[in-house]
């Protein structure tokens, strides 16, 4: 059996005086990491390979330039197999952004790896799409379910027996077929830390780039209909009320905030 | 020919308020189009649904008596077929968690561009213009659609929900479902167990973030609620990380809270959490960026490291 996880590198804004351009966040205020939900996501494929006994093969796949590497080390690290990174000159942002164009892309791996099961995060936390791993079933052509928080794999019966995490409490319990793609949720596991002897294999363990032409993608699939107008930092709506100084001081003003709310344990 | 199709969205026998948030901004677009607004709602009780969705400014009601819940292999093709009879310039569907399951395939099968999680949606005479977040929340973008027709997943809350009855019309819409074509079978709901503490009860709750960073500094949390006679929430990292169990969570997949004073302490105030607690009467932050989200909510608060703030408050309250 074979799982197919998606891993991207998410940029996080780590500056409180942060700026912005018109396409977005200037490079200078970023860092990157691999998105928390695929953190799970990840988990969610070795620890399945780990608790099968016949062999499971678990494959990363990162849309991505060379930088990403850094973080695709860390995923092999935690137990993935080897991992396949897709990058073209071709890829500027306006691509990326139509969710067509990774769909087209990651189906093109798909198509030459044939995974039983597809394991993507439910979004990325930089831009919050939220829409690759069902997009990606739709162009695949087979089931899905977003945002699970509990899977049970049935190799033998072609399912899974899944969960998915609906508002207010509730979850849904559902049965898939399988080939599926699933979107997981963060909670779902414990993801583990890589160890030193993780991180000591990942170093020897495969990139595999491919670019368009390695999945024969044409770049008509490569779609660009979403452009940012501008970007900015959100007026704020603030009314709040901010106590300023030292702890100790704005501690005084806290305290006596809350007393005035009639807030104390005596 | 219609310019906006709005999808419904209902579980366990009732219309979800996102519904007739749909309408409002569904209504907004249709105006700025000079057009016209079609809502459908799929499976369930169709036709009291529709009645429930007769509100001022909707023009027509696709029903699909089809199943009772929401299946996601059902929604995406009832929804593609209406597509094409219906053939809006705008899809608005919901960014709720079904959303999430349907929305991307819709616009897939369909060929269309597909922008997820707006919280405004306009028609600038030519085109679809988004305005979405990034980076939860610490940024805007406006981004435009350059295409005929797109699809659109609107942000829960974004709008307010339409509420003044109307006169639309009822139309019955046969959809063929492909049954070979469902490969998820729906089975039911379960309820998540609550856990040993009612935190909807409490009328003052700390609540704890991810800039807690550890679970051993957790007792901080609980020597400050000691000291306010409070209940201790969280929000979903502290959780899944399982330093506190699923029934303290606040927000959209936890429970929803309406205590008298809410002190959100190294929580950032992303739009999931700030669903299950916008209703506190007072809202307190701590947090050292000041650009946190969780600050536009707030009445009051201090820009500062929760590590120096919170020993000083416990200290001063004792
Ligand atoms: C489908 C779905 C459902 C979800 N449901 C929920 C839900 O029910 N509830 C929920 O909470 N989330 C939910 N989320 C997750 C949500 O999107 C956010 O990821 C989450 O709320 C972030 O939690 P946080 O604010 O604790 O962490 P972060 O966003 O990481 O914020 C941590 C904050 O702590 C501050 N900080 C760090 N160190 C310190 C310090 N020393 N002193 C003071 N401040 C500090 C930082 O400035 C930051 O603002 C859901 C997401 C999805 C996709």
């Amino acid at each position: 059996m074979k799982v197919l996880v998606t891993a991207k590198q998410v940029a996080t804004v780590d500056d409180d005086d942060f700026e912005v351009g018109v396409d977005g966040v200037d490079e200078q205020f970023l860092e990157y990491d691999l998105n928390e939900w695929d953190e799970y996501a990840v988990e969610s494929g070795v620890s399945f390979a780990e608790e099968c006994d016949d062999d499971v093969e678990v494959v990363s796949v990162t849309i991505g330039p060379e930088q990403t590497e850094e973080t695709i080390r860390m995923v092999l690290a935690k137990g993935v197999d080897r991992a396949i990174r897709v990058w073209d000159d071709a890829l500027d942002e306006d691509a990326l952004r139509d969710v067509e164009t990774k769909a087209a892309l990651l189906e093109a791996v798909a198509e030459r790896e044939s995974p039983d099961l597809v394991l993507t995060g439910v979004q990325a936390s930089d831009d919050g799409l939220g829409a690759t791993g069902v997009a990606l079933a739709a162009t695949m052509d087979v089931a899905w379910a977003a945002v699970a928080n509990d899977v049970e794999i049935d190799a033998d019966a072609e399912t899974v027996h899944a969960r998915r995490e609906l508002e207010g409490g509730l979850e849904e319990v559902t049965d898939v077929a399988l080939p599926a793609v699933l979107t997981i949720q963060t909670g779902i596991n414990e993801p583990r830390y890589a160890s030193l002897r993780g991180i000591r294999q990942a170093q020897r363990k495969e990139i595999l780039p491919l670019g368009l032409d390695d999945l024969d993608v044409d770049a008509t699939q490569l779609k660009r209909r979403l452009s940012v107008k501008s970007t900015r930092v959100p007026e704020t709506t603030s009314t709040a009320t901010l106590f300023e100084g030292e702890a100790d001081e704005t501690a005084t003003d806290l305290a006596e905030m809350l007393r005035d709310e009639g807030v104390t344990a005596e | 020919m219609s310019d906006v199709l709005v999808v419904a969205e209902h579980r366990q026998d009732s219309l979800r308020d996102v519904s007739f948030e749909l309408v409002t901004a569904g209504r907004n677009l249709a105006d700025e189009m000079d057009g016209t607004l079609d809502v459908a709602v799929i499976s369930g009780a169709v036709e009291s649904f529709a009645e429930a969705l007769s509100l001022d400014g909707v023009d027509r009601i696709h029903t699909v008596d089809y199943g009772d819940e929401f299946n996601h292999d059902v929604y995406t093709q009832a929804v593609t077929q209406l597509h094409d009879a219906v053939d809006p310039t705008v899809l608005l569907l919901p960014n709720s968690v079904n959303g999430l399951d349907y929305a991307p395939a819709v616009a897939t099968r369909l060929g269309l561009p597909y922008v997820s999680d707006t919280v405004d949606v306009e028609w600038d005479g030519e085109g679809v213009v988004t305005v979405r977040e990034q980076f939860g929340g610490k940024v805007e973008t406006v981004v435009g659609v350059d295409d005929d027709a797109a699809v659109v997943s609107v942000r829960p809350g974004a709008y307010a929900p339409a509420d003044t009855d109307g006169t639309a019309s009822v139309v019955a819409f046969d959809a063929e479902i492909e049954t070979d074509a469902v490969l998820t079978d729906v089975r039911g709901f379960e309820e998540v167990a609550g856990g040993d503490v009612d935190i909807t009860e409490a009328d003052v709750l700390v609540s704890v973030g991810r800039g807690i960073e550890d679970e051993e500094n957790l007792d901080l949390i609980f020597d400050l609620a000691e000291a306010l006679d409070a209940t201790v929430s969280a929000s979903r990292p502290v959780v899944d990380d399982g330093w506190l169990d699923k029934g303290r969570q606040v927000g959209q997949s936890g429970k929803v809270v309406t205590p008298d004073v809410y002190l959100a302490i190294g929580i950032s105030g992303a739009v999931q959490h700030v669903a299950g607690m916008k209703g506190a009467e007072t809202i307190v932050a701590v947090n050292t960026d000041p650009n946190a989200p969780i600050f536009d909510i707030a009445d009051y608060g201090v820009v500062d490291d929760l590590f120096d703030v919170v020993p000083e408050l416990i200290e001063q309250l004792g």
